[in-house]
């Protein structure tokens, strides 16, 4: 378990830095160097496993199923790597304290920094690969958010978001290449895989999965043509780029071609794509480097070039290749990131990093200079520092690897690119630190305190004990190789002295050639503007700006906003999907036998199409509209009704009444024409896509209808009396069979009446209020608003109309009713004395609460449901029994009955709360009205005591004198 | 009688959507409402029809039509009486705080900037189209 916790270390560290930066910077650094140290610590105590060639496992299923597994492993790869994220992590901590201003907020940069330090440990020790994706993903995340670290930089957001896109591609690649590599393998346990080396390569998805695998890479370390984004990603604070882009992240690409190399490197296909990016990569760096005015653009480009030589190196797939390389990923660890601590001081103590602005500093700050010059001439690959080891050692491969059976063509760019290095180097020394001491430095220089040069001048005296020393780091890089080739390693030895070699010369000639480089620099300046430079910014900037244009143009084409045009969009695609099923299909006439069609049907039938007809030529005309509607669900109740449906029937005149009746009083505030606006090929197109859909509905029903088929309701006819108590079939369905639908459906319902609650109360108020307020009738009123004959007539009919409700309820269960049905009678009855007797009046009557009345029915339903636990059976399993009362027959009851209030409530409250809201929005929009009953008193003034007129609550009651 | 139901299905289900391809609210609810009525027949219509038979048990009937379709239509109808009432009080509500019931007010706004053609008018962005 050490394992893990070395990877959730950081992770759960992140926390602190941003609580403890309230206790200061000092507390603030000295936690998150804990974290880091806590988990190199742990990571130490398994050295001698690792050394011993042990390979250490730990972990535990996550989501099996998937082949996604947290499980890590330590190899000496792993181990090598871990270490250098960790100890570089714990040196540029400790840098940071001291480079960040005040003004920073240094426990962002800590959190963001120890997550960025999790995802990279957790990359190079996952031992699953969906994992490893995983933290991959996580890196480039978090290296976004430490690159656009300074917010307020444009370059610096720019930078991350270049950085982002790129290495996120490149993660999406990789995601595919890992999935292909896995599914070859049959495990994505990297230890599984490693075994199946030939078995992958001899599959034919090698190739597929390879180039996959390596755009990951290329992109994470910015290997040509890839390079572009690191430069610009040189935008974020020093410790960052010294950490991210020398020492970490952009290894791991590196790390991961090192890692895959057992089972991917060795091939021809490797040796080229690999071995020739890594050379170009390595060729160009170091060119661009050469010229660059920056510190920091100077020196990424330099790590382009170092990254591509490490490449090339993997690329040669031999063991002594992958040794050399090895050990020049930890050389270049030290003196690169060595380096970029002392152009963030350059920068920090000058307030520069411009080379032209530079130079002379070596006596203002002696330290500094001391520790860039040995870091720098161990880049240069100078004799007694540990660059010149490596370097070597790559020039040695180079010399005897031929490229594409030419054994020139390598050891000749091999040289190229170090001569390059060697100019830089030199450049970064003799630019910055020597020369005349000038007297514009935008700041006066001087030595930084020791927080920030003792970090570098650790990684230096490592430049010279491993450059002095080298069998030092022998069984380091023995192990590490070890890991990386897979196999035992040949016979070698970490040496200064080598002998008069082809290698030696080659080094010799790229010092001199790099120092003449330097000399002529200006000259060699001039050639370079002379040749074309491709910008990688601009291209990338067009190309993304290309995307989102396209994007913008397919987005503005479809989604304009307009729902008119998502709706013929939708419809046109429905059509489209169903005449491709008509067409490919059979047509084959049905086989049932049609049922004969009387008169009366076809009576009917001609109303529903002339209502149609009606509502398409008088649809601007909204009154009218609503009325034919009215005719159209008249009709279909019938049809219902002659259909052997009378549930439905009942149902549907009934929701009938109440749907007319709410448009009727949204209508009183919404225009009652609809104005000509569509151009007649506008109307055209319309009518050929309802026309279509029409014919597509119509056709596909009238299929289904002359088809037989097997119904599963044998069942419910067969179990509904002896197991639902009940003989009306469809309203043992909805109660019993289907209870959990219908209580969804209640509860829905009541969502709904809520919505509109919250609509209509809200336009109490803000602009919806003012107009209201100033609201003109734009009809005549009716002179009589309270109609005595309507008046009486509702008042009588109430009792009559709620005991039909209760009847229906009643009945519900063995004949057409239930509670759907008896709800929308009794609260038509209740609707009928708003209508009639005015809101004011009704209101003060009724003494319920809507929203209560909602809240009871679902919570009934739900009781009665959750009564079955009692008994211990599942949620609204019903029962029933017989019961014998003095004076009456015997009845039954059912404990669905109480299921069916809890609909009946439900649907009362909904409806009443809707168009019960949707008065009282009327009442404030009108001239105050009488409460009374009837506008004509029949009474004399004294017997009325409670209903006084008082011109009550009305909020309008200023509009009084306006109509 | 199949042909009949299935072309009133047809018809209600055309005359639903023209409705609901018009530039203002009210015409679109209506539409709405129109296809839900095609919907529900639609649904009622997959049990097959059958004239004088019954939902309800009883020792005298030989045959039953379909109760299951019935079932859902039921619960059909009741939901979309919610969803239209909710549609046409959202409507009011973006009537009275907009002042205009066109149904595309928001893009006509947007795509004035974008298109020069577009001429403020009332639906002017879908006219376009």
């Amino acid at each position: 378990m050490t394992l893990a916790w070395i990877v959730l270390l950081p992770f759960i560290g992140a926390v602190l830095p941003g609580l403890l930066i309230r206790a200061g910077r000092n507390a603030c650094a000295l936690t998150t160097g804990s974290v880091t140290l806590l988990a190199l610590i742990l990571l130490l105590t398994q050295t001698p496993a690792v050394f011993a060639g042990e390979v250490v496992q730990a972990g535990w299923d996550w989501l099996p199923w998937l082949g996604l597994n947290v499980t890590f492993f330590l190899d000496g790869l792993g181990f090598f790597f871990a270490g250098l994220i960790l100890s570089i992590g714990l040196l540029i901590i400790i840098y940071a304290r001291f480079y960040l201003s005040k003004n920073d907020p240094m426990g962002q940069f800590y959190a963001y920094l120890l997550l960025f330090q999790g995802a990279m440990v957790g990359i190079v020790l996952s031992d699953n690969i969906l994992l490893l994706l995983v933290f991959w993903e996580l890196t480039s995340l978090s290296s976004f958010l430490l690159i656009g670290y300074w917010k307020h930089l444009p370059a610096g957001r720019q930078g991350a978001r270049m950085a982002l896109a790129v290495t996120g591609m490149g993660g999406l690649s990789m995601i595919a290449g890992m999935l292909i590599l896995g599914n070859i393998a049959g495990s994505y346990d990297l230890t599984v895989i490693l075994q199946h080396g030939a078995e992958i390569q001899a599959s034919p998805w090698y190739l597929p999965a390879l180039l996959l695998i390596l755009g990951g890479c290329f992109t994470k370390s910015a290997q040509f043509p890839f390079h572009f984004w690191l430069p610009h990603a040189m935008a974020a604070p020093t410790p960052v780029s010294a950490y991210l882009h020398s020492a970490t992240m952009v290894k791991a690409g590196i790390f991961l071609m090192a890692r895959m190399s057992p089972v991917l490197a060795g091939t021809d296909a490797w040796f080229y794509i690999v071995a020739t990016t890594g050379l170009a990569t390595m060729a160009i760096g170091a060119w661009i480097a050469l010229f660059k005015d920056d510190l920091k653009g100077l020196l990424a480009h330099s790590t382009v070039s170092h990254l591509g030589l490490v490449t090339m190196l993997f690329g040669f797939g031999t063991p002594m290749a992958a040794i050399a390389g090895v050990f020049h990923i930890l050389n270049h660890a030290t003196f690169k990131c060595a380096l970029f601590m002392t152009a963030g001081i350059v920068d920090h103590e000058t307030g520069t990093r411009d080379a032209r602005r530079l130079g002379g500093l070596a006596a203002l700050m002696p330290i500094t200079t001391t520790i860039a010059t040995i870091a720098a001439f161990s880049m240069a690959g100078l004799p007694f520092l540990n660059g010149f080891l490596s370097k070597e050692m790559m020039l040695h491969e180079a010399a005897h690897t031929p490229w594409a059976g030419n054994p020139w063509i390598l050891p000749a760019l091999a040289t190229l690119g170090a001569i390059f290095s060697v100019a830089y180097s030199f450049r970064y020394v003799f630019h910055v630190f020597f020369g005349p001491q000038r007297d514009d430095y935008p700041q006066h220089p001087h030595d930084p305190p020791a927080g920030m040069f003792l970090p570098p001048m650790f990684l230096v005296v490592l430049v010279i004990a491993i450059g002095l020393l080298p069998f030092l780091a022998q069984p380091l890089v023995t192990v590490v190789a070890g890991a990386v080739v897979g196999a035992p390693l040949p016979e070698f030895h970490l040496a200064i002295w080598h002998g008069f070699t082809a290698a030696l010369g080659m080094s010799a000639i790229a010092v001199a050639g790099g120092a003449f480089l330097l000399w002529r620099h200006d000259v060699f300046n001039k050639l370079r503007l002379a040749l074309p430079r491709p910008e990688a910014k601009t291209m990338f900037d067009a190309l993304i700006g290309g995307l989102a244009a396209f994007s913008n143009l397919v987005i503005d084409g479809l989604h304009n906003g307009s729902l008119r045009r998502y709706l013929a969009f939708f419809v046109a695609a429905c059509v489209a999907v169903g005449a491709t099923a008509f067409i490919s299909g059979e047509h084959a006439a049905g086989l049932r036998a049609p049922m004969p069609a009387p008169l009366i049907p076809i009576l009917g039938w001609m109303l529903l199409v002339g209502a149609c007809i009606g509502i398409l030529f008088f649809h601007r005309q909204r009154l009218l509209t609503l009325v034919i509607v009215g005719v159209l669900g008249l009709i279909l109740s019938i049809a219902f009704i002659y259909l052997s449906a009378p549930d439905l029937a009942l149902t549907q005149i009934s929701v009938e009444v109440v749907t007319i009746v709410l448009l009727l009083l949204a209508l009183n505030f919404l225009p009652k024409e609809t104005p000509r606006e569509s151009s007649v090929t506008r109307r055209l197109r319309d009518g050929v896509l309802a026309g279509a859909s029409g014919l597509g509905v119509g056709g596909l029903i009238y299929v289904i209808m002359t088809r037989d088929f097997n119904s599963i309701s044998t069942f419910h006819l067969a179990k509904s009396k002896p197991e639902g108590g009940g003989t009306n079939v469809v309203n043992v369905i909805l109660v019993d069979f289907r209870g959990f639908d219908t209580f969804g459906e209640i509860i829905v319902l009541g969502i709904a009446a809520l919505a509109i609650f919250a609509l209509l109360d809200g336009a109490l108020y803000g602009p919806a209020a003012r107009r209201l307020n100033s609201w003109i009738p734009d009809q005549e009123r009716a002179k009589d608003r309270h109609p005595l004959m309507m008046v009486v007539a509702t008042r009588v009919m109430l009792p009559l109309a709620l005991v039909v409700g209760i009847f229906i309820f009643l009945r519900g269960h063995n004949e057409p009713g239930g509670g759907f049905i008896a709800g929308l009678v009794v609260a038509i009855a209740f609707v009928m004395q708003y209508m009639a007797s005015g809101f004011g009046w009704a209101e003060r009557r009724m003494k319920i609460d809507y929203h209560a009345l909602i809240a009871w029915g679902v919570l009934i339903a739900g009781f009665t449901g959750a009564g079955a636990w009692l008994a211990g059976r599942p949620f609204l399993t019903s029962d029933y029994g017989y019961f014998k009362l003095p004076f009456l027959e015997k009845f039954e009851l059912a404990t669905v009955m109480g299921f069916d209030i809890g609909v009946f409530l439900t649907v009362i409250g909904s409806v009443m709360l809707a168009l019960a809201n949707l008065s009282r929005l009327a009442r404030r929009t009108e001239e105050p009205v009488s409460d009374e009953p009837m506008d004509f008193r029949p009474v004399p003034d004294d017997e009325s005591v409670e209903d006084n007129p008082a011109a009550d609550s009305s909020p309008a009651g200023e509009t009084e004198g306006r109509s | 009688m199949e042909l009949l139901v299935a072309s009133g299905v047809g018809v209600m289900t055309a005359t639903g959507v023209y409705l609901l391809l018009r530039a203002r609210t009210f015409p679109v609810i209506i539409g709405l409402a129109l296809l839900s009525y095609a919907v529900n027949i639609f649904l009622f219509a997959t049990g097959r029809l059958t004239t004088n038979l019954p939902p309800v048990i009883s020792s005298t009937a030989t045959a039953y039509t379909d109760p299951l379709p019935q079932a859902l239509v039921l619960t059909a109808i009741v939901i979309s009486f919610g969803m239209t009432a909710v549609i046409v009080v959202l409507a009011l509500r973006a009537y009275l705080e907009a002042g205009t019931d066109e149904v595309d007010v928001g893009s006509v706004d947007t795509a004035e900037g974008e298109r020069p053609g577009g001429s403020g008018g009332s639906g002017a962005g879908g006219d376009q189209a």
